[in-house]
C-alpha cells in the first residue's frame, strides 16, 4: 500500500463513510484514493467551511465525516470550527496539507504556515504535525481519539511528509 | 407576510420533520412558535443550513427541511453547486426570500433587488426550483414532502421582524435531543 492508500485504509477502519475535500496539490493522491474508496460518500465542497457544515449533519445523521483541506483555508473555517464543530461538541478529524514549510517553492504559501499552529493552539485543537511517513503510523490512534472527545482534531501533513511537491 | 408569519403557517406542515433552521431570529421564531426534539437550531454559523441539512439528508432516510435565508445563502453560495451535484431526494431547501439581513436591522440583501435565487439556483444545476409567493409556501412544501424529490423553494416575502426571546437552551443539548430523534426514525 502506498501512503495514500494506508491513509485511506484508517479512515476504513474507523468507520468514516462521509469526507469532503477542497484540493491540494499535495492531497491529490489521496482525494483519489477516497474518490475511489466505495464505502466512502466523497462530496467535494466550494469551500471550507461549507464542508464543516456538511460534516456536521453527517454526523447528526448518524455517519462519521472528515476533511481534508490546505492550511491555507484555516482562517475560513475559524467561525464554523468554532460556533458550530466546537459549540454543539461534534467530532471532525481534519487532515491538513501544511503549506509553506520546508521544501515550499511558493513564498506567499509561508505566510499562512507561519501562523497555522498558533491559530489551531489558539483555537484549543488538538494537533498532529506528519514530518516523516512513518508518523503516518499514529492516524489510527488520532483517529479513535478524535471520536471519543468529539473534537476538532487537525492533522498537518507537509512537503517531508508527501516527498516533496 | 413576514418571516415569522410564514413560520407561523409552515410550523404543522413542518411540525414532525425534521427541521435544520437558520442562525438568529429565524430560529429564535420557530422555537418561540413549535419546539421539537426534531427541529436543530442553529445558534451561530451564518450560511451552513443548507450544508448542514444536506449532509443530514446524504447520510440517513428521513426527510429533511433546511430552512434558509436569502441572505445566508448569499453568504454561501458555493452550497448551491453542492446541492445540484449530491442529489438527496430526501432533501428540502426553503429560502425564506425578504430580500433583508433580517436578524442584523433589515438590510438589503442583492437577492431583493437584482439577483434572482431561483434563477441562481437553476443556473446551479438545481433540477426542482419552485418560487411561491408567501401565502403558498406550506402548499409548496407539502407537495414537496409528499413528492420523493430533491426541491429547493424560494418563498418571496415581506421584510420586518417580531420581538422574539433568544434559545438559551444549551448547544448540545439541542444536538443530542435532536441526534437521538434522527436515530430513533432511522432505526
Amino acid at each position: 500500500m502506498n501512503i495514500n492508500e494506508r491513509i485511506v485504509a484508517d479512515l476504513v477502519a474507523n468507520k468514516i463513510e462521509f469526507v469532503t475535500t477542497v484540493p491540494c496539490k499535495q492531497l491529490a493522491g489521496v482525494i483519489d484514493a477516497i474518490e475511489n474508496c466505495p464505502s466512502i460518500y466523497h462530496i467535494p465542497s466550494n469551500k471550507e467551511d461549507e464542508g464543516i457544515g456538511l460534516c456536521a449533519g453527517a454526523f447528526m445523521g448518524g455517519k462519521r465525516p472528515a476533511i481534508i483541506m490546505q492550511n491555507t483555508a484555516l482562517g475560513v473555517t475559524i467561525n464554523s470550527l468554532v460556533t458550530l464543530t466546537q459549540f454543539y461538541r461534534m467530532p471532525l478529524p481534519m487532515l491538513i496539507s501544511y503549506r509553506g514549510e520546508l521544501g515550499e517553492p511558493v513564498a506567499c504559501q509561508v505566510e499562512m504556515a507561519v501562523h497555522t499552529k498558533a491559530l489551531l493552539a489558539q483555537l484549543n485543537i488538538p494537533t498532529y504535525h506528519f514530518h516523516r511517513e512513518s508518523d503516518a503510523e499514529e492516524l489510527d490512534a488520532i483517529l479513535k481519539y478524535t471520536f471519543m472527545c468529539n473534537k476538532p482534531v487537525a492533522i498537518l501533513t507537509d512537503a517531508s511528509f508527501w516527498k516533496g511537491y | 407576510m413576514i418571516r415569522s408569519e410564514v413560520l407561523r403557517a409552515i410550523a404543522p406542515v413542518i411540525s414532525d420533520q425534521l427541521v435544520v433552521c437558520n442562525i438568529g431570529l429565524p430560529s429564535q421564531e420557530l422555537h418561540m412558535i413549535d419546539d421539537q426534539p426534531t427541529n436543530f437550531y442553529m445558534l451561530g454559523t451564518m450560511g451552513l443550513a443548507s450544508s448542514i441539512g444536506l449532509g443530514l439528508a446524504l447520510c440517513q432516510k428521513e426527510k429533511v427541511v433546511a430552512i434558509d435565508g436569502d441572505g445566508s445563502v448569499l453568504t454561501n453560495f458555493g452550497t448551491l453547486p453542492t446541492i445540484a451535484n449530491n442529489v438527496a431526494d430526501n432533501f428540502i431547501l426553503l429560502i425564506i426570500d425578504n430580500g433583508s439581513y433580517g436578524s442584523t436591522g433589515d438590510q438589503p440583501t442583492y437577492a431583493g433587488k437584482k439577483t434572482s435565487l431561483t434563477a441562481v439556483a437553476k443556473a446551479c444545476g438545481c433540477d426542482n426550483v419552485v418560487e411561491c409567493a408567501a401565502k403558498d409556501t406550506a402548499e409548496a412544501l407539502k407537495q414537496a414532502l409528499a413528492g420523493n424529490q430533491m426541491t429547493i423553494i424560494v418563498c418571496k416575502c415581506e421584510s420586518g421582524n417580531i420581538k422574539v426571546p433568544v434559545i438559551t437552551m444549551d448547544p448540545v443539548v439541542i444536538r443530542d435531543r435532536f441526534m437521538k430523534e434522527v436515530a430513533r426514525r432511522n432505526a
